[in-house]
C-alpha cells in the first residue's frame, strides 16, 4: 500500500508526452489506486524512468527488452492495455 | 514573505522542441539560461510528432522554398502572415541541416541524403503534383529532435528545472517583463525567476476538447499567463482536427500513413477523397479531409454499425512497408482499435490536434501587442514561440510538417534575436517590491478553500462543452450557446477547493492551477469563434456555406483579419493580415479548392 505522497508523485510522473503512454498508465492508477507492492511501486518507477516512446515499446510488447527485475509490472501494464 | 529569487539572463518555459532549440541558442553563446518544464524534457509534447520537418531540400524531387512558400500561404486559407511564411520556409533547410549536424537520425536515401516523404498539402509548381518535402526518424520525428536538443542543451550548460510549474509573468510600472514566479513540486514552495527576458514555450491547451490527440500535459500555460497579465490571444477560433484520430479513443495516426499511400474509404469502400480533391487525393490538406470525412459520415456513407466513423485502409502497403515505415500504426491499431491494420482497415475520425493560435507575436518571437495606432507593439523582455505562439505562419489551418519546422526556425530566431541585443551585456531591471503578491495570493485562495467543485469535475465539464460547441461540427446557434455556457463554466472555476491542502508534491494543487489556464484558453476559443462570421480553415461554421460571394463561405471583406481576444471583459479586436511578404510577391487571394 503506497502513501499518499507516493501516489501523489505517481500519478504526476504518469503525465507522459503522448496519449497512448497516458491512457494506460492512468487506467491503471484508475484501477489500483495506492494498492501497490513495494515491488511493483519499484518496478514501476524504473519504467516511467523510461523515455515515452521506448515505454511504449514495452507497453505495446514491440520489445522484450526492459529495467532488469520490472517483468510483473511490464505483465500488469499489458494486461492493463488490452483490458478496456 | 520572502520567495527565494534566481537570476538568469533568460528563463525558458517549456523544455519541448521550441524551448530546447531557443534555449540551445543562448546557452551557446554563453548566456545564463535556465529552462522550467512541468515533466521531464525528453517527455514533452514534441516527442509526440511522429511525421516529420517540412522543408525544400529537394532531395526526391525538385522542390524550392518558393513552392513551400505557396503552399502554407494557401494552407492557411490566407490568414498567415506572408512575411513570418517566408521567413519560416528559407529558413527550414537551413534549420533541417543544423539538427543534422548535431547528431538527429534522419532516415536516408541510399546516396546518403535525408530521405523526404510526401505529406498532405506540399506540392511542386503551386498545386501541381504532391512533393516529398518532410524530413523524417522513422515516425520517431519527435523523440529523436528531442534527444538531440536535450544533449546539445547539456553539452552547453543550460539548466533544467524539472518539475517546476510557471504561475505568473511578472511585469514591471513599465510593463516590462522581468520575470515569473513558479512552483516546485517537490517541495510545494514558490520562487521568482528574475531574469532579462522570459520565453514562453509552453505547447497548446488541446486539453480543453474532450477529443484530443493532445497528451494531459498540453493546459496552455503560457496562454493561461499571458491572459491573466493582459496580453491578447491571437486567432484562438482555429483549431485543426487530425482526419485520423482513433475512434473512440483520441490515438493519433500520423499522416505519414497517407503518405505512404494509405487510402480512407467511406462504408461503400469508396476512396472518396477522389471526388473532393482530384489532383491531392487523401495527401488534401488536414482541414479539407477532415470536412469532407464529415460531409461522408452526415450523408450516410460513414462506417460501422452507427455509421460514425471513416476507414483507413493500410492493407495493399503490405506487411513489410507498414512494419518498416509505420510500425507505430501497427501497434495503436492493435491496442486502441483491436485491428490489425496487415489485414483491415482501422475506424478514424477527425480530432483535435493542434491550435493555430497563441500569443502574438513578430518574426522573432517578442509578444507584441496594440498600443495606439501601432498593431504590433513590444512588450520588452517577452517573447514566445512554437504552439504556445502567434506568428502567424499556420493562419487558420497548419500544414503537416509545419510544427516541428515551426519549433526550430522561431525558437533559433529568438535566440537570436535576443544575442543580437547584446542581452549578455544588459543589466536585469530591478524586480517590483509586490512581484509575487499575484501568485502568492492564487495559491493562498486555494489552499483555503472550503466547499468549492473539485478541479477535475469543473475541467471534465469544460472540456465535454467545447467539444459539443467548439468542435469539428461548428454552426452559429451552437457557438453562441457555448461562449453562455462556457463563462458559466469559467465562473465555476473561480471557486476550485482542494481535498489535499498538503504542500510537498500536491498534484490537485498543481491541477488546480492548470484548470485556471485551461479556462483562458477555452474562452479564449469559444468567444473568439462565435464572433467569426465565415468559413475558414479550420473553422468552419455551417451558418457560412459556399455562396458565389463568398466562396466556400470566406468572407475576405471582413474577415481577412486576425482577431485578438483580452481576457478582460472577454473584449475582441482586430489587426491585419500581413499580405506582404519580405521579399517577393505576395500570394494573392484565390479560391482554396485542390
Amino acid at each position: 500500500m503506497l502513501t499518499d505522497l507516493e501516489v501523489s508523485k505517481l500519478r504526476w510522473r504518469c503525465r507522459r508526452g503522448f496519449l497512448e503512454n497516458d491512457l494506460i498508465l492512468t487506467r491503471l492508477l484508475e484501477r489500483r489506486g495506492a494498492n501497490f507492492s513495494e515491488a511493483e511501486h519499484v518496478q514501476l518507477l524504473s519504467l516511467i524512468a523510461l523515455d515515452d516512446n521506448d515505454l511504449w515499446e514495452i507497453i505495446a510488447g514491440r520489445t522484450e527488452v526492459f529495467p532488469e527485475g520490472a517483468a510483473d509490472m511490464v505483465a500488469t501494464l499489458r494486461e492493463t492495455r488490452v483490458t478496456h | 514573505m520572502a520567495l527565494a529569487v534566481h537570476k538568469y539572463d533568460a528563463v525558458v518555459i517549456g523544455a519541448g522542441g521550441a524551448g530546447m532549440r531557443c534555449s540551445l541558442q543562448l546557452a551557446r553563446a554563453g548566456l545564463r539560461v535556465a529552462v522550467l518544464s512541468k515533466v521531464f524534457p525528453t517527455r514533452s509534447h514534441t516527442v509526440a510528432a511522429q511525421g516529420g520537418i517540412g522543408a525544400s531540400l529537394g532531395n526526391m524531387d525538385e522542390d524550392n522554398w518558393h513552392y513551400h512558400f505557396y503552399d502554407t500561404v494557401k494552407g492557411s486559407d490566407w490568414l498567415g502572415d506572408q512575411d513570418a511564411i517566408e521567413f519560416m520556409c528559407r529558413e527550414a533547410p537551413k534549420v533541417v541541416y543544423e539538427l543534422e549536424h548535431m547528431g538527429m537520425p534522419f532516415d536516408r536515401n541510399p546516396d546518403g541524403t535525408i530521405y523526404q516523404r510526401p505529406f498532405g498539402g506540399h506540392s511542386a509548381n503551386y498545386g501541381e503534383k504532391p512533393v516529398p518535402r518532410a524530413c523524417a526518424a522513422a515516425d520517431r520525428t519527435g523523440h529523436a529532435m528531442l534527444h538531440t536538443l536535450y544533449q546539445q542543451n547539456v553539452k552547453s550548460n543550460t539548466t533544467f528545472f524539472v518539475e517546476w510549474m510557471a504561475l505568473d509573468i511578472i511585469r514591471d510600472a513599465e510593463g516590462d517583463v522581468v520575470g515569473v514566479t513558479a512552483l516546485e513540486m517537490e517541495t510545494g514552495e514558490m520562487a521568482i525567476f528574475h531574469a532579462k527576458c522570459v520565453l514562453f514555450a509552453t505547447g497548446g491547451a488541446g486539453r480543453i476538447f474532450a477529443a484530443s490527440t493532445n497528451a494531459f500535459i498540453n493546459t496552455g500555460d503560457g496562454l493561461g499567463m499571458a491572459a491573466r497579465a493582459g496580453i491578447p490571444l491571437e486567432d484562438m477560433e482555429f483549431w485543426q482536427f487530425h482526419p485520423t484520430g482513433v475512434h473512440n479513443a483520441g490515438v493519433l495516426l500520423t499522416e505519414g500513413c497517407r503518405g505512404e499511400g494509405a487510402i480512407l474509404r467511406n462504408k461503400d469502400g469508396e476512396r472518396f477523397m477522389e471526388r473532393y480533391a482530384p489532383k491531392l487525393k487523401d495527401l488534401a490538406p488536414r482541414d479539407f479531409v477532415s470536412r469532407c470525412m464529415d460531409q461522408e459520415i452526415k450523408e450516410g456513407r460513414g462506417c460501422g454499425p452507427n455509421g460514425d466513423y471513416i476507414a483507413l485502409d493500410l492493407t495493399h502497403l503490405g506487411a513489410e512497408t507498414i512494419m518498416k515505415r509505420l510500425p507505430s500504426v501497427h501497434e495503436i491499431g492493435k491496442n486502441f482499435a483491436n485491428v490489425d491494420v496487415i489485414k483491415e482497415p482501422i475506424p478514424v475520425v477527425p480530432t483535435i490536434h493542434y491550435q493555430m493560435g497563441g500569443i502574438p507575436t513578430s518574426i522573432h518571437g517578442q509578444v507584441v501587442v496594440p498600443k495606439g495606432d501601432n498593431p504590433a507593439s513590444v512588450i520588452n523582455g517577452l517573447y514566445a514561440i512554437g504552439e504556445c505562439s502567434c506568428v502567424s505562419v499556420h493562419g487558420a489551418n497548419r500544414l503537416g510538417t509545419n510544427s516541428l519546422l515551426d519549433l526550430l526556425v522561431f525558437g533559433r530566431a529568438a535566440g537570436n534575436h535576443l544575442i543580437a541585443t547584446a542581452l549578455s551585456s544588459k543589466a536585469f531591471k530591478p524586480l517590483p517590491a509586490n512581484a509575487a503578491d499575484y501568485s502568492l495570493s492564487r495559491v493562498a485562495k486555494l489552499d483555503s478553500s472550503t466547499g468549492g467543485e473539485y478541479p477535475q469535475d469543473v475541467a471534465n465539464d469544460l472540456r465535454k462543452s467545447m467539444q459539443l460547441h467548439a468542435g469539428v461540427f461548428r454552426t452559429q446557434k451552437t457557438m453562441d450557446e457555448g461562449v453562455v455556457q462556457v463563462l458559466a463554466i469559467a465562473e465555476r472555476a473561480e471557486n476550485l477547493s482542494l481535498k489535499d491542502k498538503s504542500k510537498v508534491f500536491n498534484t490537485a494543487r498543481i491541477e488546480a492551477l492548470e484548470v485556471a489556464n485551461l479556462m483562458e484558453a477555452a474562452k479564449a476559443t469559444m468567444v473568439s469563434a462565435a464572433a467569426r462570421h465565415e468559413s475558414r480553415g479550420a473553422h468552419t461554421v455551417d451558418d457560412y456555406g459556399d455562396t458565389a460571394e463568398h466562396p466556400l463561405g470566406r468572407n475576405d471583406d471582413t474577415w481577412l483579419k486576425h482577431t485578438l481576444w483580452f481576457s478582460e471583459g472577454n473584449r475582441l479586436a482586430y489587426k491585419p493580415v500581413n499580405m506582404k511578404p519580405l521579399t517577393v510577391d505576395s500570394i494573392p487571394l484565390a479560391k482554396r479548392t485542390f
